[in-house]
């Protein structure tokens, strides 16, 4: 399925360059504190991932200071940001919490073109992000 | 059923597209309307000049067949696109609205005319499209019968081109340039004189450093003459701006796509827009951050889309600005770093302004690999250069730029069949195989099966690079796992990074481990790291293996605002030093406690605010106190026998030998030691990793205590040590602890799990042969000790990662809020936020 979507709304943020490979960066997105993550997968595409900045069992904005890492191998393999406050290790492509379902990061789109890293201010519907 | 694309402008990289597309859809899955604003078909624009020297429009026109033809193109000439629904997934002429499925900008560019007075007086041109040279030459040719003279706007590429236009057609032309020099973007100086010279040579005339200020009519009101910024005026029957082009991306910028700060429609590297299954190509298509005004990467977008459209996944592989053309009959090439921008790169020219060539080869620093060059007058060898861009040449640099040039075979990336060592005739393949196949695990294995490098040793760091990646490779498999991506403990760990050399996680985990690792193996790995001496924490990759504490050298508290701990080496401080302290704190209103390690914390310091306070106490004087680190805390003291009745000796001072000895030096966990200045034991330095009480002969060292949750008492290990041993023995004791202890294990359950005999043995009577190595490598901590905070500062790469948000360096997190307690503010509870709006005391930041 894709998804069908205007070229409108979606935000400028900052360029590739700012963003160190699996080191975290927080911005802000229309009001919204996004943390954003740049990864390259085994095959060596680059992408960058954005959650929501705010770890929803501390209730601080930290969740960029967090350490990127996986869980799984393979084609389960995940990929997590671990926050800095308590640990919670969270999916970074769904923003389940994998340590304690009871919490979860909101979802954003990325895109990234010439350098530029572009974030849509909207979250994604995440049950259709994990159906896909 | 076909689906619909639209290709909108019909240019050169439009016509590449589709017929690379009617080529490879074996299965006519596209149907594709073609809508062309110029009323004619797609034309080679990049022969443009051609049309004088004979060739008539057809001829101009692309491809052997007429794309018309093909039963799945509809061409619409004239057909100007006025609006683009991404959402209806529409275009509208105005013939009317036409759906499409997906979509291709390709809308070029524009010429772009300088804001001069004058520049729409009629004989003022653009050179861009067949209308444009038409009309030029119309105009000429009217006026013909009389001497004539010209002026070129733009010493580029196409002013040149533009200027050989009105030579041929009897026009005395004069080209005038902004730079310094003719083609500024892709020649030298040095080029620039040459081409200048030869220019010149052929009666066109070449003003540069110049800038047109206005065009001013005749008395006909047709243009007459163009003033220069500095007041010369020149005449003028004919102007012709080649200034430049700008992005047609009017289209795409109503549309509300995503558009580049300098114009183009920004794509990704597949040349997608942010609209699904809508690309652009060519010279509008901002892609990679810039755009191209050069047709060969817009063929390769092309390319790109076509593969996209037919389920590929091409992407843009990137581009070079390499050209070689034949200007006014001059060869001019210009070909990778033209310009030698590279940090170290060398520079070889050979000129000889007499013959009109200019040669120049641009080099890297050891002047063996080719990184560029220039070439004018002469540009023969540019196909045999041009390929060998970041190849080793292979012999002098010379011999590529003498008229004879003879050319050296490239010696490559080390294939297999390459000499290494030229004195024994060694392959890389050989030294490869003496790793792999016969089992030689370092250096000098391999020099001795192989003899490479055993005679003059030139090729030494060469074969050694080769057997290092070959050994990389492979990688020891032992159990006992660290995480779910290391099988290791944190004490093989240690020594496998050590032994092999390696000094990035990627290449850790990549040999020895799974995926991408997690916030239990990274920082072990980036404390291994640290112990080893690799430099700044932050530096190269280590940064993404820290802790947030260690990543801002500061401690996170629960509002996501950080600790500041400077360190007080000892506990002692001077009242200037307090004063600097204290004036910090009250100016950027933070919290002061005194800590149970005769320090002060300093709570409630922004992420962005971390810097400024650090140069504030860097200032004064103080220095990283590693409050954040595995590493040593604080050597707590007494006053000692200098104040003291009852001291035996001088408890502060050996602390603060001991503090500033072992400052930095990270370890499996937190490290905290202890100096009584007598038996009395005041500074509990048996609650302390290490404690050190003073006898009347010299210190008692004791081990392996600490506070915290499982409280334990340090047990005696060595009795009346004069200062000397002790430090080091206390040196052995760290550094052993340091590579053989387990991740987050205290020296209280590792002495019990070693032995507290079997660590006395290793110790003191050196029952492994390791305290030499020990000693070594706590000398080297010692002496490449350097304050973590000093070197962030001077460090704008390090700074940069100071901010709370990246898009507004200047702002703070907005959530935060904080009430006042006991004259100091703290952060506000739960419910406490709901009732205050923002931050309720004034900071000064």
């Amino acid at each position: 399925m894709t998804v069908r979507m205007g070229g409108g709304g979606w935000v400028s943020v900052c360029t590739k360059k700012q963003l160190i490979p699996e080191r975290g960066v927080a911005v802000l997105v229309k009001d919204q504190q996004v943390a954003l993550f740049r990864v390259t997968n085994a095959e060596g595409e680059e992408f960058v991932y954005a959650v929501g900045h705010r770890d929803p069992f501390a209730d601080a904005n930290v969740i960029a200071r967090g350490i990127v890492g996986s869980v799984g191998q393979g084609e389960d393999q995940r990929d997590t940001v671990a926050s800095p406050m308590y640990k919670h290790v969270f999916d970074l492509r769904t923003g389940e919490c994998l340590t304690d379902p009871s919490g979860r990061l909101p979802v954003y789109r990325t895109w990234i073109a010439g350098g530029v890293v572009y974030v849509h201010p909207e979250p994604v519907d995440v049950p259709a992000l994990v159906a896909s | 059923m076909s689906q619909k694309l639209t290709v909108v402008g019909g240019g050169m990289v439009a016509h590449r597209l589709i017929e690379a597309l009617l080529d490879r859809d074996t299965e006519q899955a596209w149907q594709i309307d073609l809508f062309c604003e110029e009323p004619v078909a797609p034309y080679d624009r990049v022969a443009l000049t051609s049309y004088f020297s004979g060739n008539s429009p057809e001829d101009l026109l692309l491809g052997d067949a007429d794309l018309a033809a093909d039963p799945r193109v509809t061409v619409h000439l004239g057909g100007t696109v006025t609006a683009l629904d991404t959402e209806a997934r529409t275009v509208s002429t105005a013939a009317g609205v036409h759906g499409f499925d997906a979509l291709v900008l390709a809308t070029g560019s524009s010429a772009f005319v300088p804001p001069v007075a004058g520049s729409d007086l009629p004989g003022a041109f653009v050179y861009r499209t067949v209308q444009d040279v038409q009309d030029l030459e119309a105009w000429v040719l009217a006026r013909q019968g009389r001497p004539l003279t010209g002026v070129v706007v733009g010493g580029g590429l196409l002013g040149l081109e533009a200027a050989g236009a009105l030579h041929g057609l009897g026009v005395r032309a004069t080209v005038v340039e902004f730079a310094d020099r003719l083609m500024p973007l892709q020649v030298d100086e040095g080029g620039g004189a040459a081409l200048r010279r030869i220019i010149e040579g052929l009666g066109v005339e070449v003003r540069t450093s110049a800038a047109s200020a206005a065009l001013h009519a005749g008395a006909g009101g047709e243009v007459a003459a163009m003033e220069l910024a500095d007041g010369t005026k020149i005449e003028a029957d004919v102007v012709v701006f080649a200034t430049g082009v700008r992005p047609r991306d009017e289209l795409a910028r109503e549309a509300g796509l995503v558009i580049g700060e300098r114009g183009g429609v920004v794509v990704d590297d597949g040349c997608a827009t942010v609209v699904p299954e809508v690309y652009a190509v060519g010279e509008v298509a901002c892609i990679q951050g810039r755009t191209w005004g050069l047709v060969g990467p817009g063929n390769t977008m092309a390319e790109v889309v076509v593969d996209r459209l037919l389920g590929g996944e091409a992407t843009f592989p990137g581009a070079d600005t390499s050209t070689k053309l034949k200007l006014l009959g001059v060869d001019v090439a210009s070909f990778g770093d033209a310009f030698a921008e590279t940090p170290g790169a060398l520079e070889v020219v050979y000129a000889d302004p007499v013959a009109g060539v200019y040669k120049k080869l641009v080099v890297s620093d050891d002047a063996k690999t080719l990184l560029g060059g220039i070439l004018v007058g002469d540009a023969s060898s540019y196909a045999s250069l041009r390929p060998m861009l970041g190849a080793e040449l292979g012999s002098d640099p010379n011999a590529w730029l003498l008229p004879e040039g003879s050319g050296a075979p490239v010696t490559g990336q080390l294939p297999d069949a390459a000499t290494v060592c030229s004195c024994n005739n060694v392959t890389a393949g050989t030294i490869r195989c003496a790793v792999t196949d016969e089992g030689c695990t370092d250096l000098g294995a391999v020099k001795a099966c192989t003899k490479a490098g055993t005679s003059c040793g030139s090729c030494l760091p060469l074969v050694k690079n080769l057997v290092n990646t070959e050994l990389e490779k492979s990688g020891v498999e032992v159990s006992n796992a660290l995480c779910e991506h290391f099988a290791f403990s944190r004490a093989q760990l240690f020594d496998i990074v050590s032994v092999t050399g390696l000094r990035n996680f990627s290449e850790i985990i990549a040999s020895h481990g799974t995926g991408r690792g997690c916030d239990i193996c990274r920082p072990v790995v980036a404390s291994i790291l640290a112990s080893l001496g690799t430099g700044h924490v932050l530096d190269k990759d280590q940064a993404r293996l820290q802790d947030t504490n260690d990543h801002v050298m500061a401690n996170l508290q629960k509002d996501g605002t950080y600790s500041v701990v400077p360190r007080v080496p000892a506990g002692e401080i001077t009242p200037e030093g307090l004063i600097a302290i204290g004036q910090v704190a009250h100016d950027f209103g933070l919290y002061t406690k005194i800590t149970g390690g005769q320090r002060i914390d300093l709570f409630g310091a922004r992420l962005e605010q971390l810097p400024a306070i650090w140069k504030r106490l860097v200032d004064a004087g103080f220095e990283s106190g590693h409050a954040y680190g595995k590493s040593l805390r604080t050597v707590k003291s007494c006053v000692g026998s200098t104040w003291c009745r009852y001291g035996v000796q001088d408890s502060v001072g050996m602390a603060v030998e001991l503090e500033l000895r072992y400052r930095g030096l990270r370890a499996p966990h937190k490290l905290k030691l202890g100096v009584s200045g007598c038996a009395r034991e005041c500074a509990e330095a048996r609650g302390k990793d290490v404690g050190v009480i003073a006898t009347d002969n010299g210190w008692n060292l004791y081990v392996g205590g600490n506070g915290g949750f499982t409280p334990r008492h340090a047990v005696l290990f060595a009795e009346d040590l004069d200062t000397e041993t002790l430090v080091r023995t206390i040196d052995r004791f760290l550094m052993y602890y340091v590579r053989t202890a387990d991740r987050l294990q205290r020296t209280a359950p590792w002495v019990e799990a070693h032995g507290i005999e079997a660590i006395r043995e290793v110790i003191l009577e050196d029952s492994l042969g390791i305290c030499a190595d020990l000693d070594a490598a706590m000398a080297a901590h010692v002496g490449s000790y350097c304050d973590e905070w000093a070197a962030t500062l001077a460090d704008p790469d390090k700074l940069a990662q100071f901010v709370s948000f990246v898009n507004d360096p200047e702002a703070s997190d907005p959530d935060l809020a904080y009430v006042e307690e006991r004259g100091q503010r703290r952060p506000a509870t739960a419910s406490e936020r709901t009732l205050i709006a923002g931050p309720t005391l004034e900071v000064r930041a």
